[in-house]
This record gives C-alpha cells, sequence and structure tokens, in this order.
C-alpha cells in the first residue's frame, strides 16, 4: 500500500526503519566481526571494533583442526537427502490430492498436518530404542529418515498448496492426446510446478539444516551435523569466542544464503499457503 | 476428469505417505504407552516389570513438573506476546516508503535462518556473558553492575533468545499481509479524518486479524518443542528453573536414565499437546483453503 509522501517523511521513516533493522541483525553482524577477529581482541573490554586486530586465522584452525569437515558434510547429507526423499514421497501424494481430490482429501490433509503437533520429544524414548535397535542410531541414514517424517507434512502441504493453482485443464488436454498418467506427472505437470517444487525444496533444506532435537538426542560423533556441534561448543570461558563465531558464521552462511533466496516464498510456504 | 482407474492411481499415489505417517505416529507411540507403565531404568536393567500408573503420578507430585509447565506456558505466551507485538510495529514501519527496502528484508529476516543452537550460544557468549559479553560492556559503561542473565534470568533469557530467532517470522508475515492491503480505503478514511490511530485500530488491524492468527497458531506448533536454545545454553538450569516440558522429559530419558518415567512424561506431553492442537486445527481450518 505505498501512499506519496512527503521527502522529510521518508527520511524520517528510513533512518528509523534501517535502525530497527540493524538492530535485528545485530547478533549476526557482530558474530560474523568477532569471527575475523583474534581471540585476544575478541574478548577485549570495552569491545574492540576499529582499533581491533583482524585475522582470518580463525576459520582457517577450526576447518583444519576440529571434525569441523565432517560436521559440515552430515549437515549436507542429512537436510539434503531427507529433502530429496521426501519429495519422492510427497510428489505424488500431493499431486493427487490436487488433482483427484476425494471427500476424505482435507480431512487428510488436515491429519497430515496434526502429525506436526506431536511433540517430538514424547516419542524420544521409542525413537531412541528403535534407533539403537536398528542400527539407526547416530548415522546418517537414520537422521536422513527422522527428518524426512519430521517434515513430510510441511513437503505434502506446501506442494498441495503450489499444484491447485495450476489450471486442472491443461492436465485434461494432455490426457485426451493419450498420454498416460506417469508422463502426464513428468512432462506436463512437473515443469509447470518446477517453480513450487523449487521453494518446498529451499524451505525444507533451511528447515532440515537448523533442527536441532532429533539431531542432538539421535547421534553422539559419527552422524552429527553442525547443530549438534554447536551445541555442544563446550562453554567458552571467554578463550575461544573468535572461533566459536567462525564455527557458527560457517554453520549458517550457506542457510543465510538459500534463505534469502526464498524468503518470499517462505511465507508461503510455512503458512501453508494461508497467507500469500 | 476422473475415470475409475485414475482415481485408483490417485489413492495409490497417496498410499505412501499416508502409511509413512501413520507408522511414524503409531509405532513410536504404542511403545510409549507400553514404556510408560513399566519400571525400566538403564542403569538396573535387570529389575523390570509394570509399574502402574507410577510413572505417571510422579510427574503430578513432583514440584518440577508443575514448575516446567509453567515455564512452557511462559515461554509459548512470552514469545508471542513479544514477536506479535513487535512484529505489527516493525512491519508497519518498513511497509512504508522508505529507501533500500530489499536490503532492508534481507537484515529483518536474517536471525531466523540461524539455527538454534548458533543462535543460544552467540547470545549467551558473545551478548549475555557477565564478563566479556557485549551487554555487561555497556552495563560497566553505564556505572553498573553487569547481569547474570543465564544465572538470574535464566526463563526471561531464553524467551529473548526464541524471541529474537522468531521475530523475523511474524514480521515477514504481517509484513506481507499489510502488502496486500489497498491503499484506496486507507485514503479515503484519511480523507474523512479518521486519525492514525482509529485508522490502524478499525482498517489495518482488522485486516491483519488473519495473519496475526496463522502467526500465533504456526508459531504455537514451533514453540512447544523448543529444545536446542535450553540445550545449548542453561541445561534446564540453574536448578530446574529454565526447564520446560520438553527438557523434563529429556533429563529423565537422558540423564536419569528412567526410561519408564520419560515414556510417562512423553504421554503427559502429547495429551497436552493435543488439547492445544484441537483448538490450534479449529482455528486453522477456517484459515487453510484446503
Amino acid at each position: 500500500m505505498a501512499r506519496a509522501v512527503t521527502p522529510r517523511r521518508m527520511i524520517l521513516t528510513t533512518i528509523a526503519a534501517w535502525g530497527v533493522a540493524l538492530v535485528i541483525a545485530f547478533p549476526v553482524i557482530w558474530m560474523i566481526l568477532t569471527s575475523f577477529k583474534t581471540e585476544a581482541s575478541a574478548v577485549a573490554s570495552p569491545p574492540e571494533l576499529i582499533g581491533a586486530s583482524w585475522t582470518v586465522e580463525n576459520y582457517v584452525e577450526v576447518w583444519s583442526r576440529s571434525d569441523y569437515p565432517r560436521f559440515f558434510w552430515n549437515s549436507v547429507v542429512i537436510s539434503v537427502g531427507s529433502t530429496l526423499l521426501g519429495l519422492a514421497i510427497a510428489i505424488p501424494a500431493a499431486w493427487s490430492m490436487a488433482f483427484v481430490p476425494g471427500k476424505k482429501t482435507k480431512d487428510l490433509l488436515m491429519w497430515m498436518l496434526s502429525t506436526k503437533m506431536m511433540p517430538a520429544v514424547g516419542v524420544l524414548i521409542p525413537m531412541y530404542l528403535l534407533f539403537q535397535r536398528l542400527g539407526l542410531f547416530d548415522t546418517k541414514i537414520g537422521l536422513v529418515l527422522a527428518l524426512m517424517l519430521m517434515n513430510l507434512p510441511i513437503i505434502v502441504w506446501m506442494l498441495y498448496t503450489y499444484f491447485k493453482e495450476i489450471p486442472g485443464e491443461i492436465l485434461e488436454a494432455a490426457r485426451m492426446d493419450g498420454a498416460a498418467l506417469w508422463n502426464e506427472i513428468v512432462y506436463v505437470l512437473t515443469p509447470m510446478a518446477l517453480p513450487g517444487i523449487a521453494s518446498t525444496l529451499l524451505l525444507n533444506i533451511i528447515l532440515a539444516w537448523n533442527e536441532a532435537f532429533w539431531t542432538i538426542t539421535l547421534t553422539t560423533t559419527k552422524a552429527a551435523p553442525l547443530s549438534a556441534f554447536i551445541a555442544s561448543f563446550s562453554a567458552p570461558q571467554g578463550l575461544f569466542y573468535a572461533k566459536l563465531s567462525a564455527a557458527s558464521t560457517m554453520a549458517i552462511a550457506p542457510i543465510l544464503i538459500l534463505g534469502w533466496f526464498s524468503q518470499k516464498q517462505l511465507v508461503r510456504g510455512l503458512t501453508f499457503g494461508a497467507v500469500k | 476428469m476422473s475415470t475409475h482407474s485414475s482415481r485408483f492411481a490417485a489413492r495409490l499415489m497417496v498410499a505412501p505417505s499416508v502409511a509413512l505417517l501413520l507408522i511414524w505416529m503409531i509405532v513410536p507411540l504404542v511403545m510409549t504407552i507400553y514404556y510408560s507403565f513399566r519400571l525400566y531404568r538403564l542403569v538396573s536393567p535387570d529389575r523390570t516389570g509394570w509399574t502402574g500408573f507410577t510413572n505417571y503420578t510422579w510427574f503430578f507430585k513432583s514440584s518440577d513438573f508443575w514448575l516446567a509447565m509453567g515455564n512452557t506456558l511462559a515461554l509459548v505466551g512470552g514469545v508471542l506476546a513479544i514477536t506479535v507485538v513487535l512484529g505489527i510495529a516493525i512491519a508497519l514501519l518498513i511497509d512504508q516508503p522508505v529507501k533500500g527496502q530489499g536490503v532492508l528484508r534481507i537484515l529483518v529476516i536474517a536471525p531466523f535462518f540461524v539455527m538454534p543452537p548458533v543462535a543460544a550460544s552467540i547470545l549467551e557468549n558473545l551478548f549475555m556473558h557477565p564478563q566479556n559479553g557485549l551487554f555487561a560492556a555497556v552495563s560497566i559503561y553505564f556505572g553498573s553492575d553487569p547481569i547474570l542473565y543465564m544465572q538470574d534470568y535464566p526463563m526471561w533469557s531464553v524467551i529473548g533468545i526464541v524471541s529474537w530467532e522468531w521475530l523475523p517470522f511474524a514480521t515477514l508475515i504481517l509484513l506481507t499481509s499489510l502488502q496486500s492491503m489497498s491503499s484506496e480505503q486507507l485514503e479515503a478514511a484519511e480523507m474523512d479524518g479518521a486519525s492514525a490511530l482509529s485508522r490502524f485500530r478499525y482498517i489495518i488491524l482488522p485486516h491483519m486479524m488473519r495473519a496475526i492468527t496463522v502467526v500465533i497458531l504456526i508459531q504455537t506448533i514451533f514453540l512447544l518443542g523448543i529444545f536446542g536454545e535450553i540445550f545449548t545454553t542453561t541445561q534446564g538450569g540453574p536448578g530446574s528453573a529454565s526447564t520446560t516440558l520438553p527438557y523434563l522429559i529429556f533429563k529423565q530419558a537422558i540423564v536419569a536414565k528412567d526410561i519408564g518415567r520419560a515414556a510417562a512424561g512423553g504421554i503427559i506431553a502429547v495429551v497436552l499437546a493435543n488439547i492445544v492442537a484441537i483448538f490450534l486445527m479449529r482455528g486453522i481450518g477456517k484459515h487453510l483453503d484446503a
């Protein structure tokens, strides 16, 4: 609802808006700045900015000395793997719900969403024991499965809201031309649904990357992703601020970049199409 | 457009999702119910047996449980209040014609993409730490003693951290809703001499109601399960001062290694969440065009 305003008012609101935005983003900015300081400079009192001694040593050290690359790789495998697997299962489901809806489709969608409301901690014990017994504990494949199931309702919902916007007549036309069901999905539907699938993909990678319950409780060392690594970064005592910041910056950088690309879809995706 | 065979194919395609979610829901739930009536401690695995409702009554008799219930309520309520009120204010501000709106949005949304353990450990150490934190430096600059956030105000600290993470989500949704508003109505009201406050009260707020409801519903789902932030910072302490229901159950399972008791806690959490969910689904159902 852009309206004409006086230049003076525009300057004032611009200053206020930028002030607020910088305050909100400040912890992230400060973390990035700290990650380039020496440890001594990072804990200096009063805090240093202009006179700080800058270095990239923290990144080199975190990357080469800890098991950081392995945690990073685990995060990549788990978030991308669970999302792709989820998409493979959810695309047919969302397709059929959007184009061949039955009487129970809405109930079914609501039921799927309601499984999200089950607190994860409520089923921690059986998950823990099942994972131990099935040999899935502290494995990447175990976490891929857990996070896929956790996000499956969101994936189905997001795809469903995107698919519903595709006009059904196009599918009918394809069918009249004699396209088989599978061809219809692959050659007609998928290209049209690609933007929707892409934003579903992005948002669910973000959700899986940032997940911090199953990744912490169902791993110890081998399959632990970055969330578990940072959570166990033992109380720094002021000695490891710069390294903590460097490790954290690397942990969130891929998601910050992906997130900025998908911020428009984020609203729609996370509100299940209720706010567009 | 549906022949019999295409209907059948469609049902077949929904089947894997439904089957997986059913298994995901029912198997752990049945197991949890089973263990909740068992004596099963990992420290003495030989002593097992049925214990009736002992595991459940432990919770209701324990003061930690009621404290955790209060903390959970404070966390959900506090974060909802902070994010909705600030979110409305910030959305109204950013919606004004300002320079550099694209970058502005990127700055505002940033915290949402920070994973909970990072958000928690950065705020705890770089900002709230009583010796080396930035807040301590500010306190000293103004001549007062640094506040021991995690020790003296653990629950408020956790609420602060979680609010920082979720403020962007609320702001972004409320902003989206504001931008879908037609300016004609507002201009007409302005010409009729309606004050800024009454324009907000009678035109903008009713328009945002749907978005506000959605923010509350979705955030509640996620806030009820908050775990990583507490695990990273206070570990539920000092004592049990910042232990929420999820964290209390986690402590029973992992720290006390009492499987039966943790399972009973899990069932209590599921029942409570379902009570909340009934209200949520009723509200959310109206707003979703399924």
